[in-house]
């Protein structure tokens, strides 16, 4: 296996995905269709060597549907990847991570908590920071953060 | 964008998930509702205090009682975050609260006061109001910090919550974020001055329920 640059890793993308990503100095972007996220996470881990699983986390566009993001990094190689995919609105299922990196376990299951998305897959799919019974997801933007809350001594 | 209803709750503190004490804290609740011994106290004491010219032993008692409980406050180490470390400092060698006859007591059993040092999150909450409900009264809180006066930076926030008065009757708020150990000294020095006019029996008035 040859070493990575950010330029060939893009090219390889593009020869296997038909995807173009984007390259700015040694960070990659690349947004993926909700099908292949899990192949991408495999075929990152083993061709590009991305082994470090950084980072999982969701942005809600509102009308437009959830987008899920993460970040794999080469810590061998100054190379860094950001993989995107974006959810279709209501919708909040997505494939989960945890059968390629073991380490997307926890960071899934806070996803789950935040933004409600649910992975499909994940093998313990719990809140993680918020009590059980808590009720809706605190980082959706529909979510009702500022209201007053009653005293209850 | 429709903004969904629900509400962060408070959940109220769930006491058979502890099973220490248990029977120590069954006792504890059961009793407040046919405790004849403080019914009986509180009869003599009001018959000394409409007898003519009895006013003069209860008012003269009061103030010892009230003298010996301000000047004993044993505040129970409550700490929550930053502000805990100015409490730990005020109750260190330099500032020294035990001129006061403060004695930090990591037991709220034996407490006469808590100390809400910092952030109260809504899943700390049922955990501090379990802590006080386990202090023998009469009590007093000393709300310490912009946090747990009114959720400070992180009222607008969703698992804070908005002010420790919500779950606890406070006396003394001390502002600041976090305040110097002088500001809660000033604080405490403001309790014993409420304590010394602290009448009867500690009962507080129910707390009213608003939605």
């Amino acid at each position: 296996m040859s070493t990575p640059t950010p330029a060939s890793a893009a090219a390889q993308i593009q020869e296997r995905f038909g995807l173009a990503a984007t390259v700015a100095g040694a960070e990659l972007g690349v947004t993926l269709p909700r099908e292949r996220w899990q192949e991408f996470a495999r075929f990152a881990k083993d061709t590009l060597g991305c082994r470090y699983f950084n980072w999982l986390t969701a942005v809600d566009y509102k009308e437009q549907g959830l987008e899920v993001l993460a970040r794999l990094d080469n810590v061998e190689q100054p190379l860094a990847l950001t993989m995107r995919t974006r959810l279709a609105a209501g919708e909040t299922q997505c494939p989960t991570l945890t059968g390629v990196f073991r380490g997307a376990d926890w960071m899934e299951r806070e996803c789950y908590d935040m933004f409600g998305v649910r992975f499909e897959g994940h093998p313990d799919l719990r809140r993680i920071l918020l009590g059980q019974d808590w009720e809706g997801h605190p980082l959706r933007k529909d979510y009702a953060v500022d209201t007053p809350q009653a005293p209850y001594r | 964008m429709e903004v969904k209803p629900p509400v962060p709750r408070i959940p109220a503190p769930v006491w058979s998930e502890f099973k220490d004490l248990q029977e120590w804290e069954k006792y504890h609740q059961e009793r407040a509702d046919n405790d004849k011994t403080s019914e009986a106290l509180t009869s003599i004491a009001d018959a000394i205090q409409h007898f003519p010219g009895g006013w003069i032993v209860t008012t003269s008692t009061e103030k010892i009682f009230n003298w010996a409980r301000k000047s004993s406050i044993w505040p129970v180490t409550f700490g929550l975050a930053c502000c805990a470390i100015e409490m730990m400092a005020t109750f260190a060698s330099r500032f020294d609260v035990e001129r006061f006859g403060m004695v930090p007591w990591a037991s709220p059993r034996h407490s006469d006061l808590m100390i809400v040092s910092g952030t109260v999150t809504i899943k700390m909450a049922p955990m501090l109001k379990r802590i006080y409900d386990q202090m023998p009264d009469p009590k007093w809180v000393v709300s310490m910090g912009s946090c747990a006066n009114s959720g400070g930076p992180f009222r607008h926030g969703y698992h804070v919550v908005k002010g420790v008065d919500r779950v606890v009757p406070v006396d003394v708020y001390v502002p600041g974020c976090p305040p110097t150990p002088d500001s809660l000294m000033y604080g405490l020095l403001k309790l014993q001055e409420q304590v010394a006019h602290f009448s009867k029996t500690g009962a507080r008035p129910a707390p009213v329920e608003s939605t």
